[in-house]
């Protein structure tokens, strides 16, 4: 019985250290943050940006697919002719344009990171694999490397888009597929100076596994690199996705994207500026939020590549 | 020299089969074509008919020996939108594209260069800051966007440049700006921190004291120093700018490759896709191969191995 409280009361303990231990970790990365003033602004940028997409629905003042006849084309409401109603102003079919990007944040965030995710664990694994076996499997896959950096990213996912079809699913697929070839190179350069590391040679001379090396020893000293390139990535994943839904590839409508607004926008330049213009806002202030998240990270994490000398 | 440059260019060609395999499996996967290039009331057995008259019906590797076989011979296959050899129409619309690039990096290097350096020589001053934050703000700007802006100000305001089409300078400037201004952004903060590192290191120490113009300590000894590494990653940033000009193009509607290309993809006229792809692979790797000797004539410290 009292051996059981002990062990209560240990358990408890433990469970406060480590909520103590979180708390602890997110202050100290939160003084970390405020030390750097760009990096406060990207995280604010980024934090906004996620709020917005998670609650699009309570954020939105319309329906962003509503379309109102009666209100085509009115301009943002500070300009004479504006709406009231209508912040941004409404596009050719009377579609509220805040609304409109206020969803279309959602597809920019879920594509962008969930991309990178993909783009980052086959990076991982083949940089990881080619970096720490070497020999003819690294010879393959670094030419097959090689081949992917020579042709343009928006090209390979072009082609994988004629040949598969835009979707969302399929474009987070095709913008993974022709981005891991960046996590891949990097992750290789590191596994190669730590393979040579003597806490990775003492493993392989008591016998250890590869892969319980490459797990257990290896995977968490590149993981900072890896945090490094995907917030850097997702920006300009961001971009890219931005391109291909204004080139008619990416996402189709009603799906509502930054890209597809402007690429609507872009018939009204002559009458209606604000259709082109917001959502190109909305996309250089979330990218720019994200490159500044990501060099303050790339200063914290990794020391010796300064953005800033 | 000319032991090295053989090296490299045999370096390529395994290079450009994975391309060649990468983008044939693609196609294969996405499937029959025939029913595209016949009219939409052909019957089931013409279907048929013209499948066995294109080879199509042959497995996987026979397809993709005979693929690789015509390649070899410059060969791409036809567009069936147009009805003629892929490769021509792909090579006809490719200098407007390059004249595009070669437009856009002139603009990207007259802005680049004086402004890393200025940047560089006077740190942390209000230019400096200015000249950073026009950086980080160009990387940001989608360039489809920033092309529609320079369009909305510029040609619908202003009335200065024409819209879209190419023919004359004034076609070219907006679309070359376009493209120049992402490069741009890259090539300054490369040029700076390149700039700062060589000019903290001794001998422009020694060449300062010595009582040498401020100009001359900059231009003649620290800037060509510190066009090496720029250089380098200049051309690797090739396929950036070969994919800038794709998206600048729809938007100017400049008649070239990436116009060519997209409405290929649109129409999933296959062989078109092919061959652009394979240029401009091509194109983007004698960028690189170029870079790689233009590194050794700047710094002749690198040897040919």
């Amino acid at each position: 019985m009292s051996a059981n409280l002990q062990t209560h009361a240990a358990d408890s303990n433990v469970s406060a250290m480590k909520s103590r231990g979180i708390l602890h970790f997110i202050t100290r990365w939160l003084k970390m943050l405020l030390k750097s003033k760009t990096g406060t602004v990207g995280f604010i940028i980024v934090l906004f940006v996620c709020f917005v997409a998670a609650f699009a629905n309570f954020l939105a003042p319309h329906d962003p697919a509503l379309i109102n006849p009666a209100k085509m084309l009115k301009p943002p409401s500070w300009m004479e002719g504006g709406d009231e109603a209508h912040l941004l102003g409404t596009d050719n079919l009377g579609r509220d344009i805040l609304s409109r990007i206020i969803y279309g944040s959602r597809v920019s965030i879920i594509v962008g990171v969930a991309s990178v995710i993909l783009a980052g664990m086959i990076g991982i694994v083949v940089g990881l694999a080619s970096g720490y076996y070497g020999g003819w499997l690294d010879a393959v896959l670094m030419r097959i490397v090689d081949s992917f950096l020579s042709i343009p990213n928006i090209l390979f996912a072009l082609v994988f888009l004629a040949v598969f079809g835009p979707s969302v699913p399929t474009l987070i697929i095709v913008l993974g597929v022709t981005n891991w070839v960046a996590y891949a190179r990097i992750v290789r350069g590191e596994t190669l100076s730590i393979k040579e590391r003597e806490f990775v040679r003492a493993a392989r001379s008591i016998g250890v596994r590869n892969v319980k090396i490459i797990s257990r020893h290896v995977l968490p000293n590149v993981i900072s690199s890896f945090i490094v390139i995907s917030t850097l990535s997702v920006a300009t994943t961001i971009i890219l996705e931005a391109s291909l839904s204004f080139l008619g590839l990416g996402v189709q409508p009603p799906t509502v994207s930054w890209g597809g607004i402007l690429s609507d926008g872009r018939d009204y330049l002559a009458t209606s500026w604000w259709l082109a213009t917001f959502p190109g806002v909305a996309i250089t202030i979330t990218v720019l939020g994200i490159i500044f998240l990501g060099d303050w990270l790339r200063d914290v994490l990794d020391p010796r590549s300064q953005s800033r000398s | 020299m000319f032991k090295f440059l053989l090296k490299r260019i045999l370096e390529f060609i395994p290079v450009l089969i994975i391309i060649s395999f990468i983008v044939f499996s693609l196609v294969f996967i996405a499937g029959n074509p025939v029913a595209l290039m016949l009219p939409e009331d052909a019957s089931q057995e013409d279907i048929e008919q013209l499948t066995i008259a294109l080879g199509l019906d042959q497995p996987f590797i026979v397809q993709y020996g005979k693929y690789m076989l015509g390649l070899v011979q410059g060969d791409f296959g036809k567009s069936f939108r147009y009805n003629t050899d892929a490769l021509p129409l792909v090579l006809e619309r490719l200098p407007a594209t390059l004249e595009l690039a070669a437009a856009a990096m002139i603009i990207a290097i007259i802005i680049a260069i004086p402004l890393g350096v200025w940047s560089a020589t006077k740190k942390n001053s209000s230019l400096d800051l200015l000249a950073t934050g026009g950086a980080v703000i160009g990387k940001a700007m989608p360039n489809f966007w920033l092309g529609i802006m320079l369009i909305l100000l510029f040609s619908v305001t202003l009335g200065w440049f024409p819209v879209s089409g190419r023919g004359t300078m004034a076609h070219l400037i907006l679309p070359a700006i376009t493209l120049g201004t992402g490069i741009a952004a890259e090539m300054t903060r490369l040029i700076r921190s390149s700039m700062v590192e060589i000019l903290s290191q001794d001998y422009v120490r020694t060449a300062k004291s010595k009582g040498l113009r401020d100009f001359f300590v900059v231009y003649k000894h620290a800037f060509r120093n510190s066009l090496i590494p720029v250089v380098t990653i200049t051309a690797l940033q090739t396929s950036t700018l070969v994919g800038g000009a794709l998206i600048t193009e729809t938007v100017f509607s400049w008649p070239g490759l990436g116009q060519l290309l997209i409405q290929a993809v649109n129409t999933r006229d296959m062989a078109i896709v092919q061959a652009s792809v394979f240029i401009i692979a091509i194109l983007v790797i004698l960028m690189n191969l170029l870079a790689d000797i233009v590194y050794r004539i700047l710094d002749p410290r690198i040897k040919y191995s």
